[in-house]
């Protein structure tokens, strides 16, 4: 059984996840994400809806932290590791468009 | 300003508010303003692999003191992820609360009466800053941008209120309403120039009170009280204009320009992000327990809509629009204390509330940091007479800018030596009895002659006397 | 020698941590060219650290409960000043500036941290061929494939490189390399051990365990990891359990669920060591009883939701702005295309689609909610079995080691191969392999033990029978 994944659904969860994929790619993806969820189809069916979702195994709640300034890490080994880095932050090719 | 007979307006606010806590929301780096860029980060703001957030509970305690200053329900919430790549988004997610907000359900009820609803008020992360290089510095037309993480997760609690808001004025007032519970709740600074409190608008129009809401449209970072009020009218005749020229409205976010006073397209809301959230898994719930939330609740300052009562009846209940509109900036402007402690020390409501309205606003920030007890021995002096109104003001001024001091004194250093009511008695008794021949004539009915024995003093005061106050002691010597 | 006695006698003063590591370095330099179990050897700081914890004991101080004993990080724990790659290309020589926090407790317990081992590109896979530097071989069979995805240190301690090694196992990656090298490997309870500083897979799975030659050793090393850490939300606040105190426990009196579920399906020869597992452990006292948890074998699809769904979020970091092999492009939005579609394989990029999609609207509740609703499912399920019952047997791995090149071009089935280790990590609840049997093809053969959450004590007192009768 197989889910009702087209290719033009592959190429718009690519873009959510920023991936160019090659037409090739395309068709394989679509076929193997096909068949990955429709071997998830055999839980869709489980009548289960009553049943809270587990986010955590264990009820742990209210794990919380003192509000006190902890040493902040060394810039420059931070930055070292940068692809680029300008003036002491991180340089990135020009963003189009404003925030979310 | 009204709209065009006929059409109403209806208005959303989301205010997003950073918090004033030591450190950030899920780390312990530094919360602070104008550091030097990228060094107060650590791998856990900075999404560094392997990094895990951790709950600041100085955080949790102000979102629960916003949340019981908007009347809101307090409940046990969770956090999820907001999905989502931008460069200062550090992990290209946010960690905010989506179908468990830590506040929900409440309201602030405008100065005019209106009551607001607040469907919301929940913590999440806040991003870091880029700067724009090439081009005009603005993000179109740069080669480049610069990321600082400084900021990235500093604690935000997101406010959204009901579409209740019916015109721009109001919307004005909601902001600096909502800014005054959160300044008096010691949850933010409120300053909208840093960026600490960030207001967008959602704006729609309709034709009559009771029709269906129209298409809205959001309109991004407005940065002063006067934004809002200006975007708002804009949009809403924006709209209007549109709907008679027979265009439809499409749903999108637009962007403010304060320099030409117009709103323009950012973004459609079609293709909008699909953000998929989902519960953050390396967070666990949070429930705080109903004493601390009590406790929270009963340490609250009182609100602005109380201390503007307080000031109302000190001043004697039934006050003129003036005399509201002073109190309703006195408070406002966080400063209706130094208007209480004078009136507690004995100086009249009506001369306090004028010289905080008018001469301390006029010299905020720093008057901030003018003792109170200062301030009231200032009104004392001028309501006992010593100093002339135009002389208290003087000294106000220069009590201000030496961040406090003896009224007195300050008196003396300008040369109007503020004087004892026993100093100017004794010059008085002197004056009097170097000229008996004119007192004699005065004592008889010869008014003009206060005129001479004012002069008298001034000489001797070298003009510092209150003239009022000569007179009064002239007419009560004589009987 | 164990864990324990090398470390005693490097206190004694009778061996040395130079002459420990030395032994280490030489078996690697034998082998590791065939086997490739590491990926980065750091002699020299090694050698530098050995140093240092021979200086301490000839001072007279006490170097820590694994002094001078070598072992292996999986490369996908941030050890700071070395590259921390997880077998990526994307992460290739990247330098974390922190270390997690079990390296922290690893050195505080005068570990000599060897190296770091190979993997998968971000854990993902079943047979470490998914590799940016190339597969490991199985040290017992070096035509085949070690298992994944923490086949470096399975590896590295079943050739005797080094006699501890840490994984990480979020649908069975410590365990499955486990019993296809023929080693011990455990993952503890979830929240037991601290995943701050293990580059995040999938958050509410991922556990840190140890790999170890024998149950003892890998109580060792837990015991050093284990316990709460400030620095993880989702790390346990209660005591940590006192495996090696009770590792001599024994089984008698306990009641033990041979778990049909986790071992039909399997090949005939590890379905026989399991039975015979079970009749190991009947002998030493236990009663062993078989039962059936239906409820399991949704555990696959359960799991190839919500795994693939919370690494498209955790993997989203890798965007070519902080860290990491940037490609660039015109603007920002096509440099984090590039930079990603460069470096990541087709497994690491077929799950972050197959997340993505997942969670997208329209489909959340359908897929990820629904998943997390089957979990609750196998949680209940377990519980209800663990009212009747101590522990649970069951088979690690469907099949002993296959051939390197077999599977690759197959996901599905390498996913299968998953199916007995999957129901664990979805419970949050500890589970260890066992090496119990060779088959005819001369390949290990493991045992799972499986057990409720914080029962570590009686699962390695379990794990210690079947070692003692271990073909």
């Amino acid at each position: 059984m197989s889910a009702d994944l087209s290719p033009e659904e592959v190429l718009k969860v690519a873009h959510l996840a920023r991936l160019e994929l090659s037409q090739d790619e395309v068709t394989k993806f679509t076929e193997q994400l096909q068949s990955m969820l429709g071997h998830a189809g055999d839980i869709a069916a489980l009548d289960i809806h009553d049943l809270a979702p587990t986010a955590h195994p264990f009820g742990l709640i209210n794990v919380l932290r003192s509000d006190e300034v902890r040493p902040s890490v060394d810039r420059d080994e931070v930055l070292s590791q940068a692809p680029k880095a300008v003036d002491g932050r991180f340089g990135v090719p020009r963003i189009m468009g404003e925030a979310p | 300003m009204s709209l065009p007979e006929g059409w109403n307006m209806v208005v959303g606010l989301e205010v997003h508010t950073e918090l004033k806590t030591a450190t950030k929301l899920f780390c312990g780096c530094a919360n602070e303003f104008g550091s030097e860029p990228n060094t107060n980060t650590c791998p856990i703001c900075l999404g560094l692999p392997g990094s895990l957030p951790v709950l600041n509970e100085g955080a949790v305690e102000l979102a629960i003191r916003i949340g019981q200053a908007l009347f809101c329900e307090v409940r046990p919430s969770s956090f999820a992820r907001k999905n989502y790549f931008y460069p200062d988004q550090a992990k290209d997610y946010q960690i905010s609360q989506y179908d468990e907000p830590i506040n929900a359900e409440g309201h602030l009820d405008l100065p005019d009466g209106t009551r607001v609803r607040i469907e919301r008020a929940h913590l999440e992360e806040d991003t870091g800053k880029t700067t724009h290089l090439g081009g005009s510095g603005r993000i179109h037309g740069s080669d480049e941008s610069l990321v600082d993480y400084n900021r990235s997760g500093v604690p935000l609690v997101e406010i959204v209120s009901g579409p209740d808001i019916r015109s721009a004025a109001q919307a004005r007032a909601y902001a600096a309403e909502l800014r005054s519970i959160l300044i008096a709740a010691g949850a933010s600074d409120g300053r909208m120039e840093e960026g600490s409190m960030r207001v967008d608008a959602n704006v729609s129009v309709r034709r009559g009170p009771d029709a269906p809401f129209g298409t809205r449209c959001e309109i991004k970072n407005l940065n002063s009280l006067r934004s809002i009020q200006r975007a708002v009218e804009y949009e809403a005749l924006r709209q209007i204009n549109m709907i008679e020229a027979g265009e439809t409205i499409i749903q999108e976010t637009r962007h403010w320009d304060e320099d030409s006073g117009k709103t323009s397209t950012m973004r459609s809301k079609e293709e909008a992000n699909d953000y998929r959230y989902f519960p953050e898994p390396d967070l666990v719930p949070l429930a705080p327990s109903a004493e601390l939330i009590q406790k929270i609740g009963a340490a609250l300052p009182p609100m602005p809509a109380q201390r503007r009562a307080d000031l109302t009846a000190l001043l004697g209940g039934a006050i003129t629009d003036a005399q509201a509109d002073h109190v309703l900036s006195v408070v406002e402007s966080n400063l209706d204390r130094f208007m209480v402690s004078a009136v507690t020390a004995g100086a009249p409501a009506t001369l306090a509330i004028a010289r905080v309205a008018n001469e301390l606003s006029a010299q905020l920030p720093k008057a901030e940091e003018l003792p109170e007890a200062d301030f009231s021995a200032l009104l004392l002096l001028e309501h006992a007479g010593e100093l002339s109104a135009t002389q208290a003001k003087a000294v106000l001024a220069d009590l201000v800018e030496a961040g406090g001091g003896d009224p007195k004194a300050a008196a003396v250093a300008r040369g109007f030596e503020a004087l004892e009511t026993g100093a100017l008695d004794a010059i008085l008794d002197q004056v009097i009895a170097e000229n008996p021949g004119e007192w004699q004539r005065y004592n008889e009915g010869d008014d003009k002659l206060a005129g001479f024995f004012t002069g008298k003093v001034m000489a001797l005061t070298k003009g510092q006397a209150d003239g009022k106050a000569v007179n009064t002691g002239l007419r009560s010597r004589r009987g | 020698m164990s864990v324990t006695d090398l470390a005693a006698k490097i206190r004694a003063g009778e061996t040395t941590a130079v002459a420990a590591l030395e032994h280490s370095l030489s078996v690697i330099a034998e082998r590791d060219g065939e086997l490739h179990a590491f990926v980065e050897v750091q002699t020299e700081r090694a050698r530098e650290r050995a140093r240092t914890i021979d200086a301490a004991v000839a001072d007279g101080k006490n170097p820590g409960r694994l002094g001078g004993v070598p072992v292996a990080l999986k490369d996908n724990l941030c050890q700071r000043g070395t590259v921390t790659s997880c077998s990526s290309k994307i992460l290739e020589g990247w330098i974390p500036p922190y270390d997690a926090t079990v390296v922290t407790r690893l050195m505080e317990a005068g570990a000599v941290i060897v190296g770091k081992t190979n993997m998968f590109d971000f854990a993902m896979g079943a047979s470490t061929e998914n590799s940016a530097s190339g597969p490991t071989r199985n040290p017992r069979d070096p035509s085949r494939v070690p298992g994944g995805s923490s086949g470096g240190s399975a590896a590295a301690v079943a050739a005797e490189m080094v006699p501890l090694a840490l994984g990480s196992d979020t649908g069975g990656s410590i365990r499955q390399p486990a019993s296809l090298c023929g080693v011990v490997g455990v993952k503890p309870t979830y929240g037991l051990v601290s995943r701050y500083g293990l580059v995040a897979f999938a958050s509410s799975l991922d556990q840190i365990g140890p790999f170890a030659s024998t149950v003892a050793d890998a109580a060792e090393l837990l015991e050093v990891l284990a316990g709460h850490d400030p620095m993880d939300s989702t790390s346990l606040t209660s005591p940590v359990p006192e495996i090696s105190a009770h590792l001599s426990d024994g089984v008698q009196g306990k009641r033990i669920g041979l778990c049909t579920d986790l071992v039909e399906g399997s090949d005939p020869e590890v379905v026989a060591a399991v039975r015979r597992a079970a009749e190991v452990l009947a002998a030493a006292g236990a009663e062993v009883v078989e039962l059936s948890i239906p409820e399991l074998r949704y555990g696959l699809s359960a799991y190839y939701l919500i795994a693939p769904a919370e690494a498209s979020s955790n993997l989203a970091r890798y965007d070519g702005v902080r860290f990491g092999n940037r490609v660039d492009g015109v603007d920002v939005t096509a440099m984090n295309t590039a930079t990603r579609t460069a470096g990541f394989g087709d497994e690491v990029k077929r799950r972050i689609m197959l997340g993505t999609y997942a969670l997208s609207a329209g489909y959340y509740d359908a897929y990820y909610a629904q998943a997390q609703r089957v979990r609750t499912l196998i949680i209940d399920a377990f519980a209800k079995a663990y009212e009747n019952v101590d522990l649970l047997l069951g088979a690690t791995s469907p099949t002993t080691a296959f051939e390197i090149g077999s599977k690759v071009d197959d996901p599905m089935s390498m996913y299968l191969s998953d199916v007995c280790t999957i129901p664990t990590n979805l419970a949050g609840h500890p589970a260890l392999s066992v090496p119990f049997a060779t088959g005819s093809d001369g390949l290990p053969i493991g045992v799972q033990l499986l057990g409720p959450g914080l029962s570590e004590e009686w699962l390695f007192a379990a794990a210690a029978v079947l070692e003692g009768g271990a073909a």
